[in-house]
């Protein structure tokens, strides 16, 4: 089947099966190898994009789904350099190994967009399902709350 | 990767949807948000020839108050539910229980009508849909009709739906009334159910009472809810309703808890998820959303 769907703004005309799942296509047709494939089944949020601005398991979306929506995944957030976010998980080195890291910064990049200064709760709520198998949680969670305090500089909070 | 091919549709039209489920009797199923379907097409749990995504049919989306009566069309995702201030004002224990759902990346793309469809035990939105007075409206080739939340659960991941209908919406009855849902988790954040309670509480004391995650369907507890019946609550009604809980339930022993355990702590929280809905009803007790266990 044709797909024609938008990945960190570019257009893409893909050819694929309807059995195809989006995570693969994402990594072989399109190239985007931050999305990482973790339990592929909705639980740890390796896998996790933006679909129209909104957090979703790519491993959970047949690839035929996202026909005429927008992808974004951590390539599309840093053309244009880190965002404040990325910088802020850099500076308090907010991870170990990194596999987790494209969903986590998603996951918080949606966040931060709906909920610019969130509380450490809203934080944990909205990684809640974002396994991390190194940090134990805590500088990612700094960071986020970090880059949600107005005293962490301009920017914090946009999305580019 | 997903072993099995596969035929996709994305009609148009609830009538094109419907015609589609009725020319492949046995081997179709309906995609709404996929969080149940994709997942269980890579476990080669189910092995359709056609899958029909109905997320182009745009009346399924609605949500909609109808004097005391809010419709939820199958589209409506748990983070539609967390954001809409219709259901906020109408209905906050969908709220309540919406918020507990997985986690966002799920809740942006599950929808309440996929929950109940997939009927799990554990679903979320069982108890809940059962302790309102809810009524499913599913669509046919053959035209429309209206199934009651308590006729739908009809078996383990078994539902009064036929396959060539399309549930289109949910009817949840939303006169002044309070709520609570109660879900145990084994910690907060992401998690199933291991036990739930859903209770509604209407200002002439009639009570609602269901369960989740304690036998095969999310179940009501029609001999609880008669115990309570016209009556104030009391320390003494409350722990008569709560010893009739091992009567009302058949929970299981898994890696998650074991029976004995879900049994007791059933108790606890339907002691709790009381207290709580009643001073809800009367406009005091814990915000919508505050976790009891
Ligand atoms: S790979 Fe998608 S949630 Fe784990
Ligand atoms: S840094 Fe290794 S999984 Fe998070």
């Amino acid at each position: 089947m044709e797909l024609e769907v938008k990945v960190n703004g570019e257009q893409w005309m893909l050819n694929v099966a309807p059995a195809d799942v989006l995570l693969d296509v994402l990594r072989e047709h399109v190239g985007t190898k931050s999305t990482k494939i973790g339990c592929e089944r909705g639980d740890c949020g390796s896998c996790t994009i933006l679909m129209d601005g909104r957090t979703v398991r790519s491993c959970l979306v047949l690839a035929v789904e996202a026909e005429g929506h927008e992808i974004v995944t951590v390539e599309g957030i840093s053309y244009e350099g880190l965002s404040e976010l990325q910088n802020l998980f850099l500076r308090i080195n907010a991870f170990q190994c990194g596999f987790c890291a494209p969903g986590i910064v998603l996951s918080a990049t949606e966040l931060l967009e709906h909920n610019p200064n969130p509380t450490r709760h809203d934080v944990q709520e909205a990684l809640a399902g974002n396994l991390c198998r190194c940090t134990g949680y805590e500088p990612i969670i700094e960071a986020v709350l970090a880059a949600g305090r107005p005293e962490s500089g301009p920017g914090q909070g946009e999305t580019p | 990767m997903i072993a099995k091919e596969f035929e996709y549709r994305r009609p148009a039209t609830l009538g094109e949807a419907t015609h589609l489920l009725a020319d492949h009797p046995g081997s179709v199923r309906v995609l709404a948000g996929g969080t149940d379907l994709v997942a269980w097409l890579r476990d080669d749990a189910v092995a359709p020839d056609l899958v029909v995504d109905i997320k182009d049919i745009p009346e399924l989306r609605d949500i909609r108050l109808d004097g005391q009566t809010l419709h939820v069309g199958s589209l409506v995702t748990f983070t539609d539910l967390i954001e809409s201030d219709l259901v906020h004002d109408h209905a906050p224990l969908l709220v309540e229980m919406a918020e507990t759902v997985a986690s966002p990346g799920i809740r942006n793309r599950a929808t309440m009508v996929g929950n109940i469809c997939s009927a799990v035990p554990s679903c979320d939105a069982g108890p809940v849909l059962l302790a309102y007075n809810t009524t499913v409206h599913v669509t046919g080739p053959n035209g429309s009709r209206s199934i009651d939340i308590n006729d739908w659960f009809t078996g383990l991941r078994e539902t009064a739906r036929t396959e060539d209908e399309v549930v289109t919406h949910l009817a949840i009855e939303v006169p002044k009334h309070g709520g609570v849902y109660v879900k145990l988790m084994r910690y907060a954040g992401e998690d199933l159910a291991q036990a739930a309670v859903g209770i509604v509480v209407y200002p002439n004391l009639d009570y609602r009472v269901a369960f989740g995650a304690l036998a095969p369907t999310p179940i009501r507890s029609t001999a609880i809810e008669a115990e309570l019946q016209g009556k104030e609550l009391d320390d003494a009604l409350i722990n008569r309703v709560v010893e009739m809980v091992p009567d009302e339930i058949s929970p299981i022993t898994d890696m998650r808890a074991t029976a004995e355990y879900r049994t007791h702590i059933t108790g606890v929280m339907l002691r709790r998820g009381l207290v709580a809905a009643v001073e809800r009803l009367e406009g005091k007790g814990p915000e919508y959303g505050t976790r009891l266990i």
